[in-house]
């Protein structure tokens, strides 16, 4: 019995984390193709949505199979709960990946506009924060999940700093409405991925310490028990 | 992680957790709950010796009132040893004896003052295999009333129906109460037993792995009666059935080799468990 639950926990891990791996790929080239004005890159990008959720539904029918058969418990559960949501999270950040690429496309065949001043920035640590809360699963490691959840803040406060700073471009006259509303789109699905993200970085939390953090983050009161 | 659409506050504060949970080792994460409930039966320093071959090592656990209890763990670690302790069904048996304290309702039940006839009328038993006497169904369940009380046949009629109302077999056998308990089938025969345990109206069941010998139709009716039970009666099971512990105690005790490893809360011992060994066991790694 322990034998074909090590050996289905295996798959699954190696599944998920196949998936993560198509995940942080289209995430990054959806970037891309939006700094470089790339529309081939961004329509491989729209190309490739299926296959992450077809691979979400083959992530969900190995959890259910395993939560049927071997009704696991202890880490195990913690474990193949966490993968179920991450499972979740990864194939929303694949969409919101196929959104971005779908503004990079609009505003590649649109006179280009001054990137905000602070995206660069922005982008590279959404990225970074995907990657880490990816290796964070691998990894199982608390601690690197729980500097990804306050990480969120900073993307927060880039996100606002950018939107604000494209909103008084529009307001004083200097932007393109429509390009300018879809960068600013555009940067609310990165920020959105910052947060899905975090999101897998507590199910790592949750797996590895057994403690639900979810909406006990914030910064400020320590109230530490 | 929840979007934010206010503003952000640009002073850098340190991020911390704002309600830290703790989870301890036991039923002291809920200590106020726990505390406060009543214990039915305080278990202190309990031994237990066949012999001279010693299988209990100083047992201390409490029991609550009107809550179920379930004991796992592997063959032979000491489960149902203990649970026969509770109403000195071991004394049946030669060199078999129990040391430390059992409290019930302030007085020690392995005291010699003890009235074993009315210890074992507080504290009901139901074995792994269905043990209906071989009399008709009526009779199992007044057996214990005629020996403990005298009352009046239509008192006796109640309570006898009362009984099996209590054990969900009324409707079942209500028609063929003359017919021998023998003829039931293993569920039934199971709620039978259980029906004569309540007829005296116990403080406390012992049930030592109740359902293992039935089907999955009859264990889940076993299992929604224990939950029906709960309310009126103290509840310790024995189970090799893990599911089964998760799904019908309150509270779960992991045993090994005579000793206590691990008393929590059900819900915290299934997905957090404190103890190395504990995990390792309910997730099947030893046993």
């Amino acid at each position: 019995m322990r034998a074909h639950l090590d050996r289905d926990l295996k798959n699954l891990k190696k599944e998920i984390l196949l998936m993560g791996g198509m995940v942080e790929d289209v995430t990054s080239k959806a970037i891309r193709a939006f700094r470089e004005r790339n529309i081939e890159l961004a329509e491989e990008v729209m190309a490739g949505d299926d296959v992450i959720d077809n691979k979400e539904l083959e992530v969900e029918d190995k959890v259910l199979k395993m939560l049927a058969l071997h009704t696991p418990v202890a880490n195990d559960l913690r474990y193949v709960i966490s993968i179920l949501k991450v499972n979740n999270d990864l194939e929303r950040i694949g969409d919101l990946a196929l959104h971005i690429a779908d503004r990079a496309k609009y505003l590649a065949q649109h006179p280009p506009i001054a990137l905000p001043a602070r995206f660069d920035e922005m982008a590279d640590l959404v990225l970074t924060s995907v990657r880490r809360s990816l290796q964070a699963l691998v990894d199982q490691d608390a601690e690197m999940a729980f500097d990804i959840i306050i990480t969120d803040d900073k993307i927060d406060s880039l996100h606002w700093e950018t939107y604000r700073e494209l909103l008084r471009r529009m307001t004083e006259g200097d932007e393109d409405i429509d390009l300018a509303f879809h960068t600013i789109s555009m940067v609310r699905h990165l920020e959105r991925i910052g947060d899905h993200a975090g999101n897998i970085a507590e199910d790592v939390y949750f797996m590895v310490e057994g403690e639900v953090i979810r909406h006990k983050v914030e910064c400020g009161e320590r109230e530490d028990n | 992680m929840e979007e934010k659409n206010d503003v952000p506050d640009d002073t850098v504060q340190e991020p911390v957790l704002k309600h830290r949970i703790q989870v301890a080792d036991g039923p002291d994460s809920e200590a106020e709950n726990f505390d406060s409930l009543p214990s039915k039966l305080v278990v202190k320093d309990l031994c237990f010796f066949y012999g001279k071959h010693q299988v209990l090592f100083d047992n201390n656990i409490e029991i609550k009132e009107n809550r179920v209890t379930a004991i796992i763990g592997p063959s032979g670690c000491g489960k149902s040893t203990h649970i026969r302790v509770y109403n000195r069904i071991y004394e049946l048996y030669r060199e078999q004896r129990a040391t430390g304290e059992i409290i019930m309702d302030g007085s020690n039940l392995l005291s010699r003052s003890v009235d074993i006839m009315e210890l074992r009328k507080n504290v009901g038993m139901i074995f792994q295999k269905p043990t209906p006497f071989p009399m008709t169904i009526y009779d199992n369940v007044a057996y214990g009333l005629r020996l403990h009380y005298r009352m009046s046949r239509s008192d006796l009629n109640d309570r006898v129906e009362k009984a099996l109302h209590g054990a969900a077999l009324w409707d079942e056998v209500k028609d063929n109460l003359n017919k021998s308990g023998l003829a039931l089938s293993g569920g039934q025969q199971q709620r039978l037993c259980i029906a004569r345990a309540i007829a005296t109206e116990p403080d406390v069941i012992l049930m030592d792995e109740p359902a293992s010998a039935l089907d999955p139709v009859a264990t889940s009716k076993i299992e929604e009666l224990i939950g029906i039970l709960r309310k009126d009666y103290t509840i310790c099971l024995v189970t090799h059935n893990m599911q089964q512990a998760a799904r019908v105690s309150d509270y779960t005790a992991f045993f090994y080799e005579g000793h206590i490893i691990e008393f929590s809360l059900t819900r915290q011992l299934f997905t957090k468990p404190a103890k190395k060994q504990t995990e390792d066991y309910i997730t099947g790694r030893f046993g």
